[in-house]
Formats: structure tokens, sequence, C-alpha cells
């Protein structure tokens, strides 16, 4: 299945399989850009956290289609199924219904100055994309779990004792600011 | 490559058959179980025992108005609804029934489920905020609450037996268990070693445990309390947006037995001949399912905080100790 994604006749037609997969690789990038406009568009909150996790979800279609399916699943499972909903549930618990907030001086001139920036900032970089001589790796592993998890634990183990360091750290200061609000 | 887009298709169109079908024979089942339990009869007029009252009920619901309240948020509302069924549907996509009876074999067919069984949690969410009552919202806040409880122990159960099989391919699972029932995940008595006999069971109970949880079943049914919250996250939905959550509700009890029939109990193995293995893993399905029913009109609910208690407190470090100690196992034996 995977070795027919990348497989590309040189003039498919509209109604093969190669336009289909096409056709939703496409889907994926309207989910992530629609995604990403609710996100930041949206007046109500869980309106912007739906967007947030619509734009994951096309996310890890992307991965899926750089035959990465194990990515693409982690990224569902913890993108969409824990952190998009951790988000909405602290929402839910903090602010029972957003008004407008009022705007002033500076978010008049937020909206053209930023996309200003931002459209320098993606001129930029697509230049340096389009302009860089880029060096393609050899493949090193065929990119299933089992070679990832030996690579952790092996190669990798520094960067995977420290990630957990900093996870345990954040589960204990999440401990101590839930004590000090309880008294 | 033209067949293989077609079979997941066909599939599909005969998954969103059943789903309409099992919502309502379910539904059928759920009410004369109840019934029987109670001391009653339960639907008796439409049809010989009320066996055309789901068709008439099904009926009803389609006819009705889709209604959109004043005062709730238009989209959401609309999108809950078909959030609630498009995972449980897709994940049956990856379940295999038999040997190559299966819509599309995925290598990483476990993470897959767990991955669209999270997302299930987002329509209770969407529906209950988008609804703007308070009753749905406190449903949605429980609800979220419970799931992302109940979630960390079941995962973590998964773990083991991927650890004792060496794949997250449901039917590499399943293929691991073959050879008579004493060979299944629940009761691994031949294969590996006593120690392991006694912690299987464990795991077998706190998955079962997790996934009625997780389907928000009695007496774990938080989200609906009927007597508290009216009917928490769908007070609000009239004909088939209803019509659709109960689709989900009872096709996530199905993918649910699916999973602990092959994780534990030996998916379309036979115990003994007699029928084609396809028949084995639907009667074990339908037991299973037969159990959450017996299960939900034995016990009351339980309180919100007992329930969160019994995951973070009991069933988490259990199946952690569970995890550690299959570990050690597999290396030591």
């Amino acid at each position: 299945m995977q070795a027919t994604i990348c497989q590309t006749a040189a003039n498919p037609s509209l109604f093969s399989a190669e336009s289909f997969v096409g056709l939703i690789f496409l889907v994926t990038i309207g989910l992530i850009f629609a995604g990403a406009l609710i996100a930041t568009t949206s007046k109500r909150l869980v309106r912007c956290i739906a967007g947030l996790a619509l734009c994951f979800t096309g996310v890890a279609g992307v991965y899926y289609f750089l035959l990465s399916p194990f990515i693409a699943m982690m990224q569902m499972l913890i993108y969409v199924g824990a952190v998009s909903i951790l988000i909405a549930f602290a929402i839910m618990m903090a602010t029972p219904e957003e008004d407008d907030i009022p705007g002033n001086q500076i978010t008049r001139f937020a909206g053209p100055l930023g996309f200003a920036l931002a459209s320098l900032i993606f001129a930029a970089l697509s230049l340096l994309g389009l302009k860089t001589e880029w060096q393609v790796f050899p493949k090193t592993g065929a990119g299933d779990m089992q070679a990832m998890g030996t690579a952790l634990l092996t190669t990798h183990s520094m960067v995977f004792e420290l990630i957990s360091f900093v996870l345990l750290m954040a589960i204990i200061g999440a401990l101590v600011l839930a004590r000090r609000g309880r008294n | 490559m033209d067949t293989s887009i077609w079979r997941p298709i066909l599939y599909l169109i005969g998954f969103m058959a059943f789903a309409g079908l099992n919502a309502a024979y379910l539904g059928w089942c759920e009410r004369k179980g109840a019934a029987r339990i109670q001391r009653r009869t339960g639907p008796m007029e439409v049809g010989f025992q009320g066996l055309l009252q789901p068709l008439a009920d099904g009926l009803k619901l389609m006819s009705k108005q889709l209604l959109v309240p004043d005062g709730v948020d238009g989209i959401l509302y609309r999108a809950a609804p078909i959030l609630a069924m498009i995972p449980a549907l897709t994940s049956m996509a990856v379940i295999p029934f038999a040997g190559n009876v299966q819509a599309r074999a995925v290598e990483l067919s476990v993470l897959l489920l767990f991955a669209l069984a999270s997302i299930g949690m987002m329509a209770v969410l969407l529906g209950g905020w988008a609804s703007g009552n308070k009753y749905s919202l406190i449903a949605a806040a429980r609800s979220v609450s419970q799931n992302l409880a109940y979630e960390i122990p079941m995962l973590v159960t998964v773990i083991t037996i991927v650890m004792l099989t060496g794949s997250m391919n449901l039917e590499d699972i399943v293929l691991h268990q073959q050879g008579g029932f004493w060979n299944w995940n629940i009761f691994p008595l031949v294969n590996h070693s006593i120690a392991q006999a006694i912690i299987m069971p464990v795991s077998f109970i706190i998955f079962f445990i997790c996934s009625v949880a997780e389907t928000n079943r009695a007496p774990f049914d938080m989200a609906e309390a009927e007597s508290e919250l009216i009917a928490g996250h769908m007070t609000e939905y009239g004909s088939m947006g209803f019509g659709l959550f109960m689709m989900g509700e009872y096709l996530n009890m199905v993918v649910g037995a699916c999973l602990i029939t092959i994780l534990f109990l030996g998916g379309w193995d036979c115990p003994f001949g007699l029928f084609p293995g396809v028949w084995w893993f639907l009667i074990k399905i339908y037991i299973l399912l037969f159990t959450v029913i017996w299960i939900r009109w034995t016990y009351p609910r339980t309180q919100i905080y007992k329930l969160l208690n019994l995951s973070w407190k009991i069933l988490i470090p259990f199946s952690l100790a569970n995890l550690l100690m299959t570990a050690a196992f597999i290396k030591i034996f």
C-alpha cells in the first residue's frame, strides 16, 4: 500500500488510482489550511480548538504521505486525541462565554502589520528553500517501530533520557502549582 | 490496485448497513434484557416479541424534523453527531473478522484503533459545548475527564499484549493465539510461564473495565446520567442527530467487544470445530455485548469522583505494575 502511494505515472488519467491519491493529498492540505484559518480567526475559543484539531488531522495525513504511518497515528493519538481535548477542557473549565475583547491602539495596526511580517517571512523562507542546494541523505532505516525503538534506546538514549527528565520536571511543577492553589 | 480500492469502499457500505441494523437490534436486546432483569416483558406490540419495534423507532426518528434550537453553536452542533459516527465506522475497516476477512490489512492496526477511539471523545465534547445548555456542558466535562482517565490504563494494558506478541497487527495477535483455547491470551498456560497465567486475567479485567468506561456504558455512563443530567450531551438533540449518537455508541460497543475478542479471546479461533471462524468471532463479540448490557441493568451508577478514583488510584497503578511484571517475565523466561 505504501509503495503505491509514491509511485506516480508520468501522465495519470483523472480516474486512476494515482489521481485519487493526489485528490486525498489535496484534501489533507486543505484540512491544514482550513483548520489553521478557523483556529486563528474564530472568535469563539471552542471553535478555535476544533480548527486546531482539524489542522492536526491534516498534519497527520501529511505524515502518512511521507511514508511514516506510525508518526501519523501518534499525531492523531497525542495531538488530536489528547492535546486539543485537554486545551478544550481547560477552556470550558475557565471561561463560560467570552465576549469581544475591546480593541485598542495596538490591535488596530496588528492585522496589516502581522500580514506584512508574515508575507516577508514567507517570501524569505521560500527564497531560501529554492536557492539552497539540498543535500539528500541516504535512507538509514525502514522507519518502522522496531528500528525507531532500537535507535531511541541505543544511539539517541541520551536525548531520550533528557526528554523523560523534562517531562518529570513538568509533572512535578504542575503538582507544586496545583498544591499551592488549593490553600 | 483497482480491486483494492473498491474493497474498503464496499466494506464501508456494508459496515454502514451493519451500523444501522446493529444499533436497532442491540437496542432491542437492551430493552428486552432490561425488561427480563426487571421482571417486565419489554416491547411486545410491534411484531412477534416486539421484533419490528426497532424498525418503527428508526422510521420515527428519520421522519422527525431536524431542529436546531436557539442559542446553540450551529456548525459544531451539526458536526458533533457526524463526528460520533466517523471514528467508529472507520475503525471497523481494520478489524479482522476471520483470516483474510478484513477491509484493509494495516500493519499498525492496534495503534490506528486507539487513535480513532481518542477522537470519538471530541464528539461528546463539541456536542455538549455547542448545545449551550448547562447539563450538556457538565456532561461534556465529565465525559472528557473520564475518557482521559481510562485511556491510560487501557493503553498500558494493550502494551503488555503487544510485548507478548511482538506486533501491532491485529491479525498477528490472533495468529499468535491459535491452536486451542488454552493458547488464548486470557489464559496462556502452555506457551508462557505460570506467573504470566496469573497476571493475564488481571490485564483482561482491567481492559474490560476500561472499555466499558470508554464507551460510556453503565455503571460508568456519567455523561448521560439521566437522573442527574437528563441525557447529558444528547439533551438538545432530536431525530437523527440523536439517532447518530446512539448508533455511534452501539457501534463503539461493538468495536470494543471486537478488540477484547482479538486481544484476549483468540479472535476467530474456534474452541472446537462446529462453525467456521467468522461465526465464532461473532458469537464471542455478542456474548461480550450481552455481558455489557447485563452489567448495565445489574449495577447502579457510580459517582464521578469514585469513578475517577477507580482509574487514577487503582487501575493505573495496577496496569503499570502489570506492565513491569510482564516485561520482567518476558526477559527472565
